[in-house]
C-alpha cells in the first residue's frame, strides 16, 4: 500500500490553489466536494490511502468540515487516547445507530483530521450538507486538538494514556496535555476514564464543562494496570470519582455493567477484557449524547452484536482455520492482550514490524510480560524485529518454534502448522495491514478497498 | 549455600521509559541459567539503599520523573560514590547517565547538578537523537542498542568512552564517543533494552559482581544463537 505522503500524482501547491470564481458558499461547497471527489476517485484508482482527498481539500477551503459539521442536530462527538479508539468508536457508532441516530463516523485507520475530511467528502451531497444526526469521530491525540481548533467537539471521550511510539509522540505527559486540550475546547460534556490517573486529572481542568466517568470495580482494578503500575509497588491509582457506568465483572465473554442504579450482564461478541472496559466509555459516552433518551434494553441488545472492529480481535476464516488478529502496539496494551485471550488450544503467532507507524524503537517489548506464554509456548515468530521478538521470549523463557521474518511466508506456515486450531496472531499496526492484505487474498473481507 | 546475588533496580517506577526491565531481566536470567541465584531489588524514592546490592542498574526517565527522583538522588549521591569507588559494578542508562554525571544545563540556563559519580556533563540540545546505533568497543565488540535523547554529554578527563560511534549520535553527536566507564560503572544512552543486545556488557558485569562476591568467577558459555540474530537484525534497520 502506498503511504499517504508519498501518494502518487500529488498536485503541487500552485495547481490545487486556484482562485474559486464565486465566493458565495453554495457554489464554494460544490466546487470542494467535487474537486475532492475527482481526487478520491484518482486515489482509489491508483490505490492509494485515504488522506490524500482530503489534503487537498484542505488547501482549497479549510473551513470545509467545520461547515459541513456544524449543521449536525447532536454535533461532533471526538474519541482520543492511545488504546482502544478503534473498538469504541465502532461501539458508540452502533449504540446510536440502534438508538436510532444516522451516524457520521470517519473510516479506521483514517485517525487524523484529513481522514475526516476524505470521509466526509463520500458522504456529503454537492451543497456539503451531510445527512446525519451526530458525527462520531476517532481522532489520535495531535490531530484531535488540530481538528478540535477548526471544529469544536460537543462531546469528547478521553481513554487513556498510555506509553506508545515514545520516539515519534514523546512523552506520556504531553500526550495527556494534548488530550486535556481537546476536553478544553469541548462545549457540551467530556467522558473520562476515572482510573487512569492521567485521564481522570483532566477533570480539574475543567470547571465549567459537565464531566462523566467510566471505570472498572474495584474487584477487577487488578486486571488492567496502567503504565505506572506495570513498574513498581503501591502505585495504585485510587479512583476518586464516581463512575456513570462501571465495568464490574468478567466471566468469559459476559460483562457487566452497572449504570442507571441497575447491574446489566451482557453476552459480548468483542473479544479480550481491554474491550469491555471500551465498551463501558461507550455506554458512557451514549448516555451523555442522549440523556435521558436512552433505551437501555435496546442499548444492550445492539452492544451484545457488535463485532470486533477490524484486527482488534477480529476473526477471519481462512480455509477452514480460524484466524484471529490482535492489534498490540504498546507494553500496556500488549499485556493486557496476553492476559484476555486464554494461550491454550490455539497457535500463537507475534508479528513485530519496527516500520514509522509501529514504533521504530523496540524497547517497548521489553516491557511486556510474556510469561504466561510459557506453557505452550510460541509457534512462530514473524515481522521485520522477528529476531527481536524471539529474543525478547527467551529471556521469559517462553519456547519459540520458528522465527520467519516474512510475513506472507510466515502466514503460510503458520496456516499449515496450526492443524485445524484456531490461529491468533498478535500484532503490530503495519503487520495487521499487511497480514490482512494476505489474508483478503484468500477470503472476502470487509474494509479492504479494492 | 550462598545469599542470593542482588541486582539493584535504582527508581523503577520514576525511571522506566526505555524498556529498561530488560537489562534487569537479563542480569537476572543469565546468572539463574548458569546455576546462581538472583534477586531483583526494587530502590524507590525514600527507600534505605541496600548496601548489600551486587549490581546496580538505573534507566531512563520522562523530564516529570528525573525531577521527582531528583532529590532523593543527591541525598544518596556520597554512599552511590562510595560504592563505585569500592568497585560496584553499575550500568546507568540515559536519564540516569546524565544524573550521574556532574551536572545538567538545561536550554533556559538551569543547572540541575547531579551526583558525579561518572566524569561527564550534559547540556539540553534543540533537538533529539534518535534512532539505531552501532557503537565499537574494544571490550565488547559492536555495541547495538536506541537511543532518543536531547541532551549533549561531554566527557572529562576522569571518564572514558564506553565505545566510538560507527553509526548514529550517540554522547553528543559530535566527537564520536557513546557512553562513558570508570572502574566498573558504565553509564550509556544506548537502550533498546541494552544488555540482551549485548550481552559481552552483561557477562562483564556479572563476572565483576561474582568476583567481588565469591573471589573468582567462571562463567559458562551461553548458546547466543538467539542473541546474534537479533544483533544483526537491530545493526541492519534503517536508523
Ligand atoms: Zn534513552
Amino acid at each position: 500500500m502506498t503511504r499517504v505522503t508519498d501518494a502518487p500524482g500529488r498536485p503541487s501547491d500552485a495547481t490545487v490553489r486556484r482562485p474559486h470564481p464565486l465566493p458565495k458558499r453554495p457554489l464554494r461547497n460544490a466546487a470542494t466536494v467535487l474537486i475532492g471527489r475527482g481526487a478520491r476517485f484518482l486515489t482509489r484508482l491508483r490505490g492509494g490511502g485515504t488522506a490524500f482527498p482530503g489534503l487537498i481539500v484542505e488547501h482549497l477551503d479549510r473551513d470545509f468540515a467545520a461547515r459541513a459539521l456544524a449543521q449536525l442536530p447532536y454535533g461532533v462527538v471526538v474519541i482520543s487516547g492511545t488504546n482502544g479508539k478503534t473498538t469504541t468508536t465502532r461501539v458508540v457508532t452502533e449504540l446510536l445507530r440502534g438508538q436510532g441516530l444516522a451516524v457520521f463516523t470517519n473510516p479506521s485507520g483514517s485517525n487524523y483530521s484529513r481522514g475526516v475530511v476524505s470521509a466526509l467528502l463520500g458522504r456529503v451531497d454537492l451543497l456539503g450538507r451531510l445527512d446525519a444526526d451526530v458525527a462520531v469521530l476517532e481522532l489520535d491525540e495531535a490531530h484531535g486538538v488540530l481538528f478540535a481548533d477548526a471544529v469544536p467537539p460537543r462531546f469528547a471521550l478521553l481513554l487513556n494514556v498510555l506509553r506508545d511510539q515514545l520516539d515519534r509522540f514523546g512523552e506520556i505527559d504531553h500526550t495527556a496535555e494534548l488530550l486535556q486540550a481537546i476536553a478544553a475546547r469541548t462545549t457540551g460534556a467530556v467522558v473520562l476514564n476515572r482510573d487512569d490517573r492521567r485521564i481522570a486529572a483532566i477533570a480539574a481542568s475543567l470547571p465549567h464543562t459537565p464531566v462523566r466517568f467510566f471505570g472498572v470495580g474495584a474487584s477487577l482494578a487488578g486486571r488492567f494496570p496502567g503504565d505506572d503500575e506495570m513498574h513498581g509497588r503501591e502505585q495504585q491509582h485510587q479512583a476518586v470519582h464516581d463512575a456513570d457506568v462501571l465495568l464490574t465483572a468478567i466471566d468469559s465473554a459476559r460483562a457487566t455493567f452497572d449504570f442507571d442504579g441497575t447491574s446489566h450482564a451482557v453476552d459480548l461478541r468483542l473479544r479480550g477484557s481491554y474491550n469491555m472496559v471500551n465498551a463501558a466509555a461507550a455506554i458512557a459516552l451514549v448516555r451523555a449524547v442522549l440523556g435521558d433518551g436512552v433505551e437501555d434494553t435496546e442499548l444492550l441488545r445492539t452492544l451484545s452484536a457488535v463485532t470486533p472492529a477490524f484486527g482488534r480481535g477480529e476473526t477471519i476464516e481462512v480455509h477452514g482455520t480460524a484466524v484471529e488478529l490482535v492489534l498490540v502496539k504498546n507494553p500496556a496494551g500488549f499485556r493486557l492482550a496476553i492476559q484476555s485471550f486464554d494461550a491454550a488450544d490455539c497457535a500463537t503467532v507475534i508479528a513485530i514490524n519496527d516500520h514509522d507507524n509501529d514504533s521504530r524503537d523496540v524497547s517497548w517489548l521489553w516491557d511486556v510480560d510474556f510469561g504466561s506464554l510459557r506453557h505452550p509456548g510460541v509457534d512462530l515468530v514473524t515481522g521485520t524485529r522477528a529476531a527481536e521478538m524471539a529474543l525478547r521470549l527467551r529471556y521469559d523463557d517462553v519456547p519459540v518454534a520458528h522465527v520467519e521474518s516474512d510475513l506472507r511466508r510466515a502466514l503460510d506456515r503458520a496456516l499449515a502448522l496450526a492443524g485445524g486450531r484456531p490461529l491468533r496472531i498478535y500484532c503490530t499496526y503495519t503487520a495487521m495491514l499487511q497480514l490482512r492484505r494476505l489474508l483478503a487474498a484468500m477470503t472476502p473481507l470487509e474494509g479492504i478497498d479494492r | 549455600m550462598t545469599d542470593p546475588i542482588r541486582i539493584v533496580h535504582l527508581y523503577p517506577r520514576d525511571m522506566n521509559i526505555y524498556g529498561d526491565h530488560g537489562n534487569v531481566l537479563t542480569l537476572f536470567r543469565r546468572l539463574e541459567w548458569r546455576g546462581y541465584r538472583a534477586e531483583v531489588h526494587e530502590v524507590h524514592r525514600g527507600d534505605p539503599l541496600p548496601i548489600s546490592g551486587d549490581i546496580l542498574v538505573g534507566g531512563g526517565g520522562q523530564d516529570s520523573g528525573q525531577v521527582l527522583v531528583e532529590a532523593d538522588l543527591l541525598a544518596r549521591g556520597p554512599e552511590l560514590r562510595a560504592m563505585a569507588d569500592d568497585g560496584l559494578p553499575m550500568l546507568l542508562v540515559c536519564g540516569l547517565y546524565q544524573m550521574f554525571g556532574h551536572v545538567f544545563r538545561s536550554g533556559g540556563g538551569q543547572v540541575l547538578e547531579g551526583i558525579g559519580v561518572l566524569d561527564v556533563e550534559t547540556v539540553a540540545g534543540a533537538d533529539r537523537l534518535i534512532g539505531n546505533v552501532v557503537a565499537r568497543s574494544a571490550e565488547f565488540g559492536d555495541v547495538i542498542g536506541y537511543e532518543n535523547h536531547s541532551g549533549r554529554t561531554t566527557l572529562g578527563p576522569e571518564a572514558q568512552p564506553l565505545a566510538r560511534v560507527s553509526r548514529g549520535a550517540g554522547n553528543n553527536g559530535s566527537d564520536g564517543t557513546e557512553g562513558a566507564r570508570r572502574d566498573n560503572v558504565i553509564g550509556t544512552y544506548l537502550h533498546g533494552a541494552l544488555l540482551p543486545k549485548n550481552p559481552s556488557i552483561a557477562d562483564r558485569l556479572i563476572s565483576v559482581a561474582l568476583e567481588r562476591r565469591l573471589g573468582s568467577a567462571s562463567l559458562r558459555e551461553l548458546d547466543e544463537s538467539t542473541t546474534e540474530a537479533a544483533r544483526r537484525l537491530a545493526a541492519a534497520r534503517p536508523r
